[in-house]
């Protein structure tokens, strides 16, 4: 288990040290290195790699780890191997929030209004998810109720960007649906760490808790376990993670399907250990389609949402498929 | 056989005859659809001519012309709503929906096509365009005189071009081969979207922006409601960039269309190069 993390750790930061040397500005990765840690004089080099680059790659481990950690602690708290925060709502609600604060103007005039739209949003999702389906909820209730969420935020995402009177709106449908790092500064850093950093508390602080719950409600309580608080801290940590990189980046999604899928044989199927591995494997599967959105084909802003449902939707579908038989 | 009186009488006839070819009468209610043929139809256009004018037309955003457009009917380029007002031409943009364009050919409307103009000349063929398709060439004309006079006195002190970058939301850049790219090459300007290729524009990474280090940078105002596109207008990168760089914010609806008001936006882009050139810029 320490070796899977120290692994993936390794892992993490060589995608972040690739993430922050690619790029369409053609500037050498030891060039880049050391601009970004001397700083400069505000020429060009060190302006690139630490008010563009460095904010992208943050991000990506910020937005990965959160993806991860609230996926795996989802499909532990639902015991349900599909619950995700893209695929059950969350992520769709969360850009509702964030595309709501931007129209009414709130968010220009209070800085932190966007992410904590953002996570009034998923948290939102994540109860009515909860309320609906679990801990005992079967599948098809999970899949159900979040296909009607992800419709519902949608349609009103749209309805409310088709409203705007700027002619940009209409079309950023397609950021807050498919999501990008492009173009993000140090400032989305800022606004979304602290809401990370919270909801990533809460939510390994569930480790012990989400164990015990594998062996029944009854079971976990006769441990200790407070279920009430469990359920409050996989809700609110799940939203805040979701959130707020949801209001920086737009809806990601499959991230926490694909990686704890991954990684789950690999931490014998522990709820517990699986929660810092998910983390660490999300931020590393971020990074790596970020890169590959910047390499495969630079000039057409391809979006970071389409590499990760290219990965992740065939995965879904198999998973179904394996599990088809349990389903009711 | 034909003697020759009658050779000539039937030459005379002809001539005649060709001389008093049926004259095609102006238009006398012409609808327009599209911003560009909005304004260029209230440049023109005589009195009573112009029945409506679109609705973007009435946007500050876009329009040069807003107050005159206020006192027409006002279409949203819909095929319906132009055939009831009784049009018998209508002007159009070749970007202007082709489905309502071709719906109202079939109703038997006469629709003459604008292309959009991208330099200063193809601005004055349009102008001509818009004179020949309303019957006032006169007018067209006069318009002309005074387009032409007014370009002739805009034109800046000689000296090394400065580089200049156009930036939009959405990290958007207009090469040479645009208005606007011709608006700054006559101003005595180097595009650095040209330097980088982009010779019609589109997207520019704003790492490459930042690297290409241009002297001065040229965006858009925000426009009302807001977007996340236009975030990037607001970057740190580029505010940094715009201290070492004069930056100059556009007025749209002079650089919108290819309308005589193109050259206010000349205007203020040789105001910037002598200001630039002497150093006075902030």
């Amino acid at each position: 288990m320490k070796r899977l993390l120290v692994g993936l750790s390794a892992l993490v930061l060589l995608f972040f040290l690739v993430s922050l040397v690619t790029g369409p500005a053609r500037i050498g990765p030891v060039e880049g290195l050391q601009a970004l840690l001397r700083g400069g004089d505000g020429s060009a080099v060190p302006l690139v790699m630490r008010e563009i680059r460095l904010p992208r790659a943050l991000l990506g481990v910020m937005v990965g780890a959160s993806l991860g950690l609230a996926g795996a602690a989802m499909q532990g708290y639902l015991r349900n191997p599909l619950a995700e925060p893209g695929l059950i709502g969350v992520s769709g609600t969360a850009a509702l929030g964030a595309v709501l604060s931007i129209q009414t103007g709130f968010a220009a005039q209070y800085v932190l209004a966007l992410p904590f739209a953002a996570l009034a949003g998923a948290l939102a999702a994540v109860l009515l998810i909860v309320v609906l389906a679990g801990p005992r909820g079967s599948s098809l209730t999970v899949i159900l109720a979040g296909i009607a969420i992800s419709a519902l935020a949608g349609a009103l995402t749209s309805l409310v960007l088709n409203f705007s009177p700027n002619p940009y709106a209409t079309s950023e449908i397609v950021f807050w649906m498919m999501g990008s790092l492009a173009d993000r500064a140090m400032l989305h850093v800022w606004l979304a760490l602290p809401f990370v950093v919270l909801g990533g508390a809460l939510l390994l602080s569930t480790a012990r808790g989400l164990d015990a719950l594998t062996l029944g409600e009854d079971a976990a309580q006769a441990m200790g376990v407070r279920l009430g608080r469990l359920r409050l801290a996989v809700i609110v940590g799940s939203a805040c993670m979701v959130g707020a990189v949801t209001a920086v980046a737009g809806a990601i999604g499959f991230v926490g399907l694909v990686v704890p899928h991954l990684l789950r044989g690999l931490v014998g199927a522990s709820p517990a250990r699986l929660l810092p591995a998910s983390a660490l494997g999300g931020a590393a599967m971020v990074l790596a389609a970020d890169i590959l959105v910047r390499v495969v084909m630079p000039e057409r802003d391809l979006k970071l949402g389409v590499v990760t449902a290219l990965v992740g939707a065939p995965l879904f579908l198999h998973l179904i498929y394996k599990t088809r038989r349990s389903l009711p | 056989m034909v003697g020759p009186k009658t050779l000539g009488a039937l030459l005379f006839g002809g001539v005649l005859w060709l001389g008093a070819a049926p004259v095609v009468a102006a238009p006398e209610r012409v609808v327009s659809m599209n911003l560009c043929t909005d304004q260029l139809a209230m440049l023109v256009a005589g009195p009573d001519q112009l029945v409506s004018v679109s609705d973007l037309s009435l946007d500050p955003d876009s329009s040069a012309m807003v107050e005159q457009a206020g006192g027409y009917t006002i279409n949203h380029g819909r095929a319906e709503e132009i055939y009831l007002l009784d049009p018998d031409m209508v002007v159009a943009g070749a970007y202007s929906d082709p489905a309502s364009v071709g719906m109202l050919r079939r109703l038997g409307v006469a629709v003459e096509v604008f292309e959009p103009a991208l330099t200063l000349d193809d601005v004055r063929e349009r102008v001509s365009q818009m004179g020949a398709a309303l019957g006032r060439e006169a007018r067209a004309a006069e318009v002309l005189a005074g387009f032409d006079a007014r370009r002739a006195r805009l034109h800046s002190e000689s000296g090394d071009n400065p580089r200049a970058a156009l930036y939009y939301p959405n990290g958007y850049t207009l090469g040479d081969a645009t208005l606007a790219g011709d608006l700054l090459a006559e101003a005595g300007f180097d595009n650095v979207a040209a330097e980088l290729g982009l010779a019609f524009g589109g997207a520019l990474p704003l790492e490459l922006l930042v690297m290409a280090a241009p002297d001065t940078i040229m965006t858009s105002p925000m426009r009302s409601g807001a977007s996340r596109s236009e975030d990037i207008l607001g970057h740190p990168a580029l505010a940094s960039l715009r201290n070492g760089a004069a930056g100059l914010t556009l007025t749209p609806p002079d650089w919108m269309c290819g309308t005589p008001f193109a050259l206010n936006a000349l205007d203020a882009l040789v105001a910037h190069r002598d200001k630039l050139l002497t150093g006075d810029a902030e």
